[in-house]
């Protein structure tokens, strides 16, 4: 199997050092290509932006004492983590058109929901909601009693606690694992091709079909995803230093504190 | 407000009266009717070894725990209380809940600081959010009070920056902040190293000189005998001896608070 591989690569290198097929038909179709990285990105980002904003109620919605509300996030989440997302994407895009509602929505059914992209979008948002929601019940749930005591004993509203404190607290609990789901998303997003959009795995079987360079194209989409990995963890990393700085403040020595900030009693254990 | 100590002649109105407070914690009674009160000005220390049901009193005070029966008024004005299917009290009320508790400062062990958030932003927050100062107004407050606390120069450090005993601090700033009525200390060094004790009971006797009514649950006998008006024994949820710190301390009328104090010389 392993031997198959490194024959084949060894082959494909072969020919990009001999012959200069791909290297025409990379120049050829590399701005399809580049076209269809910047289609995944919005995929990613929207989505992942809009089933955050969708996490937060489903969140507080799974933690309610109703049992009508937490039995509605609970179905919904069940649902969404227990099921394909392809099977998701398939269900968005051929099962909307079914309801004759829907079809008689004018521009909301014509420019929206008829769309692949939209319809890639809407189920990678429902779907990552699930997760991120699942996160931030665990997230929220770990935020320190004392903390939420210390926001009521001064009288705050339940509102104002969440607001400020329980919150921004599990936010920056989730910080890492809300990263590794968006990169789990970029992944799953390849999945947005089989209903006819073109981003970065559309466009890469695109360029196959035409050249019958399957291993050159997939190879170079494979890098191409690795490259926007890179990108993401690197947002994330920025995201988290700056979001959680009270975590990263301690790490640093203690010279290498404002002087402002030193603490004598650190000080002295230095020394 | 404060007060100052030579308008005692006359009779000071009540900041904090309790009466016949009790909780249960399932079959286990842990406050078996405990009357308390406190005239503006007093320092009351609530002394009693642990399971004495010392700080589920205080907590019971602002409704961090709910009692089960009793009445609490705060500067003459009873809580509108109603039992809840669970037999607990409760404020029916958010907004009078709230309001309670803006009133009556609380001072945890555990400090209970925002870790995401710098002392200022720790301080500043309640005072915004919940007496609606303005932002300016509200750091005015933050500053001059961590200059109170001695620790002006940390109001851009996180929490996690700093010693037990800043933290302490920095956490009645935040408490002081809202300009409450009545102060309630819940075992507020016990969790720090010995050498940092000193420095959050200064400030605390700092605040009892200014005649403000605090109630300090404390492990602390000579800063309790020093500071305090009364000090209040509890033994099994009941209150076991209340008196003058020279009454309790040195003519004990119950055989446990002889032994208590005994043991904690």
């Amino acid at each position: 199997m392993l031997g198959e591989w490194i024959l084949a690569l060894s082959e494909w290198l072969l020919t990009l050092t001999q012959g200069q097929e791909p290297w025409d038909a990379y120049a050829r179709y590399l701005p399809r290509l580049m076209d269809g990285v910047w289609v995944t990105l919005q995929l990613v980002i929207l989505s992942g932006i809009a089933g955050f904003l969708l996490a937060i109620p489903l969140a507080l919605m799974r933690i309610a004492r109703s049992p009508g509300l937490w039995m509605l996030a609970y179905a919904y989440i069940f649902f969404f983590r227990g099921t394909p997302l392809l099977v998701q994407i398939f269900l968005v895009y051929y099962g909307l058109s079914q309801f004759e509602s829907l079809r008689n929505l004018g521009w909301l059914w014509t420019d929206v929901l008829s769309q692949p992209y939209w319809c890639a979008i809407i189920a990678f948002t429902l779907n990552t909601s699930a997760y991120i929601a699942e996160l931030f019940r665990g997230a929220i749930q770990a935020v320190p009693v004392g903390e939420l005591e210390a926001a009521q004993a001064l009288g705050m509203s339940r509102r104002q606690q969440y607001q400020s404190v329980v919150l921004p607290r599990a936010f920056g609990i989730i910080l890492p694992a809300y990263g590794n789901e968006v990169i789990l998303m970029l992944k799953g997003s390849a999945l947005a091709s089989t209903i006819t959009l073109m981003d970065l795995m559309g466009a890469t079987r695109g360029a196959i079909a035409r050249t019958y360079l399957s291993l050159e194209f997939f190879l170079l989409a494979g890098l191409l995803y690795l490259l926007m990995t890179a990108l993401l963890i690197g947002a994330f990393r920025l995201l988290e230093r700056v979001y959680n700085a009270h975590q990263h403040a301690t790490h640093l020595s203690v010279k290498k504190l404002d002087a402002q900030l030193r603490d004598e009693h650190l000080e002295q254990q230095v020394k | 407000m404060p007060m100052s100590a030579s308008q005692s002649t006359q009779p000071k109105p009540c900041a904090l009266e309790v009466h016949d407070l009790h909780k249960r914690y399932g079959a286990h009674e842990v406050l078996k009717g405990i009357s308390l009160t406190a005239a503006e000005g007093n320092v009351i220390s609530i002394l009693g070894s642990s399971g004495s049901g010392k700080s589920t009193f205080l907590r019971c005070l602002n409704l961090l725990e709910k009692p089960n029966q009793g009445e609490i008024r705060l500067g003459g004005q009873a809580l509108n209380l109603s039992l809840n299917s669970a037999g607990e009290l409760e404020v029916k009320n958010r907004r009078e809940l709230e309001n309670m508790r803006a009133r009556m400062g609380f001072v945890f062990q555990n400090f209970n600081l925002w870790p995401h958030m710098t002392v200022l932003e720790n301080i500043q927050l309640a005072p915004i959010q919940v007496l609606k100062l303005s932002r300016q107004q509200a750091r005015e407050r933050a500053l001059a009070l961590l200059e109170r606390v001695g620790l002006a120069d940390k109001a851009k450090a996180y929490p996690s920056m700093l010693s037990g005993g800043q933290q302490q601090r920095i956490a009645i700033a935040r408490t002081l902040a809202m300009e409450p009525d009545v102060l309630l200390f819940d075992e507020p060094t016990s969790a720090l190293d010995p050498e940092l004790v000193n420095e959050v009971l200064s400030v605390m006797q700092g605040l009892a000189e200014e005649g403000r009514t605090m109630l300090i649950v404390t492990h602390e006998m000579r800063f309790a005998r020093d500071v305090s008006s009364h000090i209040l024994f509890l033994h099994q949820g009941r209150v076991e001896e209340f008196g003058s710190p020279d009454e309790v301390f040195n003519h004990p009328t119950s055989e446990r608070c002889r032994e208590f104090i005994s043991s904690h010389r």
